[in-house]
């Protein structure tokens, strides 16, 4: 295989990673509002990925980091072709960050109450943008012979676009909701089960139409597979939930935000950032790339370290496989 | 103002606040890995009480420097694309390292030890800490070696039918020259950063008298690490300047607005009159120290702005090579003034606190308390100086920083982003100071509860996590 291609896989995988961990995480944060109905609950579901969220936002870094090495025409175009749509995301990150932090050390309701806002919009901004950001990318942005975007930032707010945001918002909100079916004990335990199957009926229409517009218009035959498999893996999640079966349930939206993500990044290839405006400009994972030279190196570092990082993540999961209830929490 | 002002405002303001936190983190993620091996070692539970206390305190500026650490990650693409495409190939890799090297350890090892006082067993708990201050040393490693790329390009070539520089010797790049000698001073400048912090809160609680037996030993080691940090800033900014002299001879004659070449050149601590320098006179000069510091002989020759600027006409065409001196001359005096102001004032508090002494003059501590910032300021002028010095080069002698600018976005784009941080960032540095006043102020736990919350794993499943948001 050549290393552009291995090159692809490998940010395609950090992404989905992503997609998969954070967006459990985000979906928490969403969540948190509707499920937590007084502190303490609240502070059960934060609790739930307190330890994990830091390391889970560490592989859109090395996606970042890795593009950039691998593609830097990828990363180039792309960040500042949607450099407003990144801005916002960026805030989210920030003020998420600092709240899982910062909340616990105040005592008075207001500012528990701020840093819950923060952590819910912190959650949704993300969780929508990503997905503006990945269908813009397979749909393709005007690109002109520098392959510098010539477009605005309203163009990156079509039809298109705004239905994969609103895709992976829900998607990763019944993800969450998942999550925390299986990550808490006792009253909202049920509830989240109860709204799982809600969420994740709340999510197919728009998904649906989301990947089969993708698959019509960019598709090909492996994407159709995905996008198959994707929808049959959410319809499971619902069926399983109902069925009382939230490990399972959770699995499923785990496995149809990865096929989402995958059939994505299989309609893209073979290219990496479309150009609309002449085909001659598209960014391909070709004309995209990094020397030989690097690429080899970085695919080095990459057989050698990521198993390590895999193994380390795992382990974390494991020292904090317990559910969490109220009673674990400590009064503050 | 115009875009490329912009851009560099924003650049210089984010990555300045970044580094605020960044020293902290790299000086007390060590420092509390030493105060919970000193428990462990000595089963003193003085030492656990101080872990938690400054374990505490070290959160709260972790979790700034991360926040801000992600806004870089993404701002070379967003503000810089046309650098980016121009030094992917070579200036990608140490970032992506840095991120599967360092990034991961901290950041999942760090949760593992903020919630896993009840999980893990003590000498586990422990070896997360210690992974916690590797990583953060990896990872200034690994951004500085990308940085010092930009400071003096090896290990490439440059492509002109892709119009980009292209990696010839990775292993090059990691050991620059410049990374060499600017990673130890970086670190140095973190445990001298980290240890003012340590001895100005410790002040607070020397001045009321509040448990002395916890802020006594870590005031000491505030001081060895300020003390150590201090003279090892000062050694390796000697070897950090020899460096800068042979790679960029032209940000050495900049710091000192040197427009002669000149033998025996002095330095002036102090000088009035204009500000570049041209017609200033100094008031305080120490003969032949900028010779020594740029080419480690009181006579060696430095040669001078006029002169550089002329050869590098002749090398890259019209223009004006040198950064501006005004910011360079005063940023790299303050660097060095503020960080040996600092060096000072822990050796006044190891002597006037030597053998159990109690300073008692009243404006003692509030004084010590107030030096905390002098750090910050060094430095915050020594990469004002590092980065403004190197102008008009974004790669020196490759690239100008006008040329690496994204050509595709516009003036109000970076001013709403630029406006946007700025307030994000304001309001979160209020936030985040007071938050460190109050629980540097509140002191550490009680003994019972320090203990309570350290207990190891426990068969009891319903009980209270140890640490919980
Ligand atoms: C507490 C902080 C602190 C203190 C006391 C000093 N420095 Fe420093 N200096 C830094 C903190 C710093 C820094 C912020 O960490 C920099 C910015 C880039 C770098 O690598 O380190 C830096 C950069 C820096 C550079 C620029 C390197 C370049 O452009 O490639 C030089 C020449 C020196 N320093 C020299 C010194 C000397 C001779 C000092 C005298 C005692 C000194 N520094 C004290
Ligand atoms: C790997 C690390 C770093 C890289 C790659 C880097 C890169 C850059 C780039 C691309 C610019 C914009 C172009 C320019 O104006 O020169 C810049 C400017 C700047 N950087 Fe760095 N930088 C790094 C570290 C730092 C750090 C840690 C600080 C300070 C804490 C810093 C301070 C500045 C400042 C103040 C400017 C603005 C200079 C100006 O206005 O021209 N840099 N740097
Ligand atoms: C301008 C280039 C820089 C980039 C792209 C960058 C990127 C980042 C990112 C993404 C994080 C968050 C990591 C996490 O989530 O765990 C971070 C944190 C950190 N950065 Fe930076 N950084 C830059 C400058 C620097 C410099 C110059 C240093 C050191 C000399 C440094 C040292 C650190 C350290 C030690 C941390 C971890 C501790 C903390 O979060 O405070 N960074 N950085």
């Amino acid at each position: 295989m050549e290393l552009t291609t291995i090159w692809f896989l490998a940010i395609a995988l950090l992404f989905t990673g992503y997609f998969i961990l954070e967006g459990f995480d985000f979906g928490v944060g969403i969540l948190l509002p509707v499920l937590g109905r007084d502190d303490r609950e609240r502070r059960v579901m934060i609790n739930t990925i307190g330890p994990l969220w830091d390391g889970n936002e560490v592989w859109v870094l090395t996606a970042g980091g890795a593009m950039f090495a691998a593609f830097p025409h990828w990363y180039a175009s792309l960040f500042s072709g949607f450099y407003l749509l990144l801005f916002v995301i960026l805030l989210g990150l920030i003020v998420r960050g600092v709240a899982f932090e910062y909340r616990g050390k105040g005592t008075t309701d207001r500012w528990r109450r701020g840093w819950d806002a923060c952590l819910f919009g912190g959650s949704v901004l993300p969780a929508f943008f990503w997905g503006v950001v990945v269908a813009n990318m397979v749909r393709g942005v005007p690109l002109d012979d520098g392959f510098d975007y010539t477009g605005t930032v309203w163009q990156l707010l079509n039809g298109y676009a705004l239905l994969g945001g609103l895709t992976t918002l829900l998607l990763f909100t019944a993800h969450g909701a998942f999550f925390l079916h299986l990550k808490t004990a006792g009253d909202i335990r049920e509830r989240a089960r109860a709204l799982g199957w809600k969420l994740a009926a709340l999510t197919a229409a728009p998904a649906a139409a989301f990947l089969i517009w993708t698959q019509a218009a960019h598709g090909d035959a492996l994407s159709a597979i995905l996008i198959t498999l994707c929808v049959l893996s959410l319809i499971g999640a619902l069926v399983l939930d109902l069925l009382g079966r939230g490990a399972l349930a959770f699995a499923c939206t785990a496995g149809t935000v990865a096929l989402a993500s995958a059939a994505l990044f299989a309609a893209l290839w073979p290219n990496v950032l479309p150009s609309t405006s002449d085909p001659m400009n598209s960014l391909t994972h070709a004309n995209a790339a990094a020397t030989d030279k690097t690429l080899g190196i970085m695919t080095w570092a990459a057989i050698v370290f990521l198993p390590v990082i895999l193994l380390y993540q795992a382990w974390t999961y494991w020292v904090f496989r317990k559910r969490v209830s109220v009673n674990h929490i400590p009064v503050a | 103002m115009d875009v490329l002002d912009l851009a560099r405002l924003q650049f210089g303001v984010t990555t300045v606040y970044h580094f605020l936190f960044v020293p902290v983190t790299i000086g007390l993620s060590l420092l509390v890995a030493i105060l919970q091996t000193l428990w462990r070692t000595t089963g003193k539970n003085s030492y656990l009480r101080a872990t938690k206390f400054w374990g505490k305190l070290f959160l709260i500026n972790l979790a700034m420097g991360l926040v801000t650490g992600i806004v870089q990650e993404f701002q070379f693409g967003m503000n810089w694309s046309d650098y980016s495409r121009f030094v992917g190939d070579i200036f990608g890799a140490p970032l992506a390292f840095e991120a599967l090297l360092a990034f991961f350890v901290e950041s999942t090892f760090i949760g593992i030890w903020i919630f896993g006082w009840d999980k893990l067993k003590p000498s586990i708990h422990l070896a997360c800490i210690w992974l916690v201050a590797f990583g953060t040393m990896a990872s200034a490693y690994f951004i500085l070696a990308a940085n010092a790329f930009m400071q003096n390009p090896v290990g490439y070539q440059i492509n002109e039918t892709a119009g980009r520089a292209e990696l010839t010797d990775f292993g090059a790049v990691l050991t620059n020259p410049v990374v060499l000698a600017a990673f130890p001073h970086t670190i140095f400048a973190s445990w001298m950063t980290a240890g003012v912090v340590v001895i100005a809160v410790s002040a607070y609680h020397f001045k009321h008298e509040r448990d002395l037996d916890v802020h006594r030993p870590a005031m000491r080691l505030g001081v060895l690490t300020t003390l150590v940090g201090g003279v090892g800033t000062a050694i390796s900014g000697d070897a950090l300047s020899k460096v800068m002299t042979s790679t960029q001879p032209m940000k050495m004659a900049a710091a000192e607005a040197l427009y002669e070449t000149t033998d025996n050149a002095p330095f002036s601590v102090l000088t009035i009159g204009s500000l570049d320098g041209r017609t200033g006179t100094p008031v305080v000069e120490i003969p032949g120290l900028l010779s020594y510091l740029a080419t480690g002989g009181f006579g060696g020759q430095v040669h001078g702005i006029d002169d550089l600027n002329a050869d590098y006409q002749a090398l890259y065409g019209a223009g004006d090579y040198a950064p501006y001196i005004p910011l360079t001359y005063w940023s790299f005096r303050l660097m060095i003034g503020f960080g040996m102001l600092a060096l000072a004032m822990a050796a006044i508090v190891w002597w006037s606190t030597r053998h159990g002494r109690l300073p008692s003059r009243r404006w003692f501590w509030p004084t010590v308390m107030w030096m905390a910032v002098t750090p910050f300021l060094a430095n915050s002028f020594g990469w004002i100086f590092t980065e403004m010095g190197r102008q008009p080069w974004v790669v020196f002698s490759l690239f100008s920083t006008e040329a690496g600018i994204s050509p595709s976005v516009g003036m109000r784009t970076v001013a709403l982003s630029l406006a946007g941080f700025t307030l994000v960032y304001a309001v979160l540095i209020v936030i985040a100071l007071k938050l460190f006043f109050k629980f540097a102020k509140a002191g550490p736990p009680s003994e019972e509860d320090a203990l309570a919350s350290a207990s190891g794993p426990s068969d009891d499943p319903d009980k209270p996590m140890a640490f919980a948001y």
